[in-house]
């Protein structure tokens, strides 16, 4: 006979200790009960706005908290109501949130994870913020994603175009209503076969982190599922200016296109870089030289002036769509700013009214009946489709998309379908995306109807 | 061979910009024996001049066009910049295209007196303080300006172009030999490379050849000694931070047109130019030159693809790597001399 002390049932009451003690934490979170750590209390509900309002980015954020502003203005009854009136759901009827006048705080992002973090800490803990939704940036979405999944409210995403912020990084309290580069690639190669044909040769210049991975990684396949061919994938370092010394090579490498996977001020750089140097008045394999920019920001483009014309990227939505809920938009946002609005501002527009809406219909705004509202209109939805969803639960950015080159306005309920089936398959991103707008950026203006 | 050479050119006008801008600080510290952080800040102000005098040649009146709408269905309101409508449309188009040249003319005396306010206001007040302490002072400064550019022109790049004539690349394969396309090069770069090797060549000359240079540069070797002669050598040192402050003001006015200006600009020439000063050797003005156009260079080759898929990363920090081996090789920097920042 051994001695031992490992006896079943001491192995089985310390596995059991240590894992309530391992579970403790997430017990005292708002995820795991019905009543929650900033449930909104008196006659307000307070959103936190969390947007880069200094930082490269501090323009892009000055038009997310214009619309933000707008979005609580359409909440709280003022203003012409906006997009409220064009939802199918009629829950929201300018009386705020569930009765309660809706109020807000912001935060500067500065685009750095951890300043946001803290930013976004502080409107939770001390202004008592019961949504964080804004950012510019993947990094940032991430990460204040995670930050208000430990802390128990919902976020609502920014801009973020990253497969990786509703894929591989995932919370169950984060939404996203912005496109993602799987989308961008599935939308333009299409539109990129027909203006370029099949028999190209493709040069790729990434910005080296988490979201350039991604969009190269989407587009290459995208493209090469189409018969190009990818001479080279170069990643430039984000904090390079000056793209010269890795656009000089691209003509004698026998490319005859230049994908920029870059966003922002490298965006703006390398594609006044590359224009400088005169690729695209160059024939290469009995070709006109073609750039590429997959990923387009109206707002940067500004920067890189008349370089963008007759250039090809996708956009997640654009102030000339004619759908109701587009114009009813783009009209309060025109006549209170006097220009029209960019899709940042959009998606933080559309991002605060869904919240609202889901809220409202759920009678309780803590996050899981939130979750179970959402999952309600899928029954089978899990984490990994989430992001269909958000534009599944109103009818508000209904818009036209590029379905596989052909304009069609999309019915809404298309994206429960898709998930249903991306469900099934478990893949990283649904199969819904072959509809996107693609723009061609003549003028700055783009004509999403002028691609073809 | 074709995409050496390529590379060479490629350095040389990002070499360029590093030589001006570690010129001017040379210039500083030489004299007056201040570190200057708030350098990059007048590289970027001065590119804003180049901004500036686009954006007052632009200075428009509205006129509503009634046959086109805007996007909320209204008449448009189309510009009309009052040049064009004073010299005409194709003079007045022809003046707003020339605007990046036409700001140096501006940009001169701006930057002469801007350098003049900075030394004169504030960093005078820092001779006799530690290094540390007149670091900090004008990184701090170099902070504020960036945040007043931004307050007035926003965080987004300003698309400020090249003369229309400038447009477009040279083939230098061609007249080289090679094939067609294997040597292009940017006409502005190349205007660029000249507008510095012209700059570069007349603050050398301007110290060489004339009593004024002459002054400072013995006042660089012995400021003491000077001042008994009876010389007011901190008239002379103010000037020439003035000069410098120009220098770096017209680096960025032509840069313009080659990166989009945003108001961070300078942060990103800053600790590449300190780096250029320090390898070229503290105090050493023809050593700032040959280090700026030696690192632009090396920098350009390090980002080549061949290179970066046997190291990679390399583009990185190929500038650090160099100053880290020329340093334990050469302590004092390729030209430095002895006595500067030991004692």
């Amino acid at each position: 006979m051994s001695k031992s002390n490992f006896t079943r049932r001491g192995v089985l009451k310390t596995g059991a200790m240590s894992a309530g003690g391992l579970a403790l934490p997430t017990i005292l979170t708002a995820a795991s009960h019905a009543g929650y750590t900033n449930a909104p209390t008196g006659s307000t509900v307070t959103l936190g706005f969390n947007v880069p309002q200094t930082g490269p980015y501090a323009d892009e954020g000055a038009d997310e908290l214009r619309a933000y502003e707008l979005a609580v203005e359409h909440l709280n009854g003022g203003g012409d109501g906006g997009m409220l009136s064009t939802f199918s759901s009629k829950e929201l009827d300018g009386s705020g949130i569930l009765g309660k006048k809706v109020e807000f705080v912001t935060g500067d992002t500065q685009t750095k994870s951890d300043a946001a973090r803290a930013s976004a800490k502080s409107m939770i803990e001390k202004d008592g913020a019961v949504m964080i939704t804004g950012g510019s940036s993947s990094g940032v979405a991430v990460a204040v994603q995670g930050l208000c999944q430990e802390a128990g409210v919902i976020f609502m995403a920014g801009l973020t175009h990253s497969n990786d912020t509703t894929g591989k990084d995932k919370k169950a309290n984060g939404f996203r209503h912005f496109f993602n580069a799987y989308m961008s690639a599935a939308a333009l190669a299409p539109v990129l076969q027909k203006l370029y044909g099949s028999d190209r040769k493709a040069y790729h210049l990434t910005a080296d982190y988490t979201w350039g991975w991604t969009q190269e990684e989407s587009i290459a396949a995208a493209t090469e599922a189409m018969g190009w061919e990818t001479v080279e994938k170069v990643k430039t370092p984000l904090a390079a200016t000056d793209f010269s010394s890795y656009i000089a090579p691209v003509l004698n490498s026998g490319a005859d296109v230049l994908v920029l996977n870059h966003y922002g001020g490298n965006m703006v750089n390398s594609l006044t870089n590359a224009v400088q140097f005169g690729l695209r008045e160059k024939q290469v394999n009995g070709k006109n030289f073609e750039i590429v920019v997959p990923l387009y920001s109206r707002l940067m483009a500004k920067g890189a002036g008349e370089n963008v014309k007759g250039i090809h990227g996708s956009t997640n939505w654009h102030w000339s769509l004619q759908d109701e809920g587009s114009k009813a938009f783009v009209k309060s946002f025109g006549t209170k700013y006097g220009f029209p609005p960019s899709q940042a501002a959009h998606t933080c527009y559309v991002q605060t009214l869904l919240y609202a809406d889901a809220a409202t219909r759920q009678a309780r705004s803590t996050p899981v009946a939130l979750r179970k509202h959402w999952k309600g209109l899928n029954s089978t939805v899990s984490a990994t489709a989430r992001h269909c969803i958000a534009p599944t639960i109103t009818s508000a950015s209904k818009m036209f998309w590029w379905c596989a080159g052909k304009k069609t306005q999309h019915p809404s309920s298309t994206f429960l379908k898709w998930s249903k089936s991306h469900l099934r398959h478990r893949s990283p991103m649904p199969p819904i995306t072959r509809c996107l707008p693609v723009v061609n950026w003549d003028h700055v203006t783009p004509a999403h109807n002028r691609a073809a | 061979m074709d995409a050496i050479i390529l590379q060479i050119l490629n350095g040389l006008d990002k070499g360029s910009a590093y030589a001006l801008i570690a010129l001017g600080l040379t210039l500083i510290f030489g004299t007056l024996g201040v570190v200057n952080f708030a350098h990059g800040a007048l590289f970027m102000i001065g590119a804003f001049c180049a901004v500036t005098v686009q954006r007052i040649l632009t200075l428009s009146y509205e006129v509503v066009d009634e046959t086109q709408t805007d996007f909320l269905g209204n008449p448009l309101k189309v510009k009309v910049p009052y040049v064009e409508s004073w010299f005409g449309p194709e003079t007045g188009a022809a003046i707003i295209d020339w605007a990046v040249p036409l700001a140096i003319l501006f940009a001169i005396p701006i930057m002469i007196a801007i350098g003049f306010i900075m030394e004169r206001g504030l960093i005078k007040h820092f001779y006799k303080r530690p290094h540390a302490d007149q670091i900090l002072v004008t990184f701090g400064l170099a902070i504020v300006l960036q945040e007043v550019i931004k307050y007035f022109y926003g965080a987004n790049p300003i698309p400020t172009g090249a003369p229309d004539v400038f447009r477009g690349s040279f083939d230098f394969g061609v007249l080289l030999g090679f094939d067609p396309n294997a040597i292009i090069y940017p006409y502005w770069r190349l205007v660029y490379f000249s507008f510095a090797a012209l700059i570069i060549g007349g603050v050398f000359a301007f110290l060489q050849f004339t009593t004024f240079g002459m002054v400072v540069r013995a006042g660089m070797a012995d400021r003491e000694t000077v001042g008994l002669l009876g010389i007011n050598i901190d008239r002379r040192f103010t000037i020439m931070f003035g000069l410098a402050a120009a220098v770096a003001g017209l680096a960025g006015v032509m840069y313009a047109p080659i990166n989009s200006p945003n108001y961070h600009m300078g942060m990103d020439f800053l600790v590449l130019s300190f780096v250029v000063v320090v390898v070229g050797g503290m105090g050493s003005l023809p050593g700032a030159v040959l280090a700026g156009f030696l690192l632009g260079i090396l920098e350009s080759f390090a980002s080549m693809n061949e290179v970066k898929s046997i190291l990679p990363g390399i583009d990185q920090i190929i500038i650090y790597l160099v100053a880290i081996i020329i340093l334990l090789t050469r302590p004092r920097g390729l030209m430095g001399r002895k006595g500067v920042m030991e004692d």
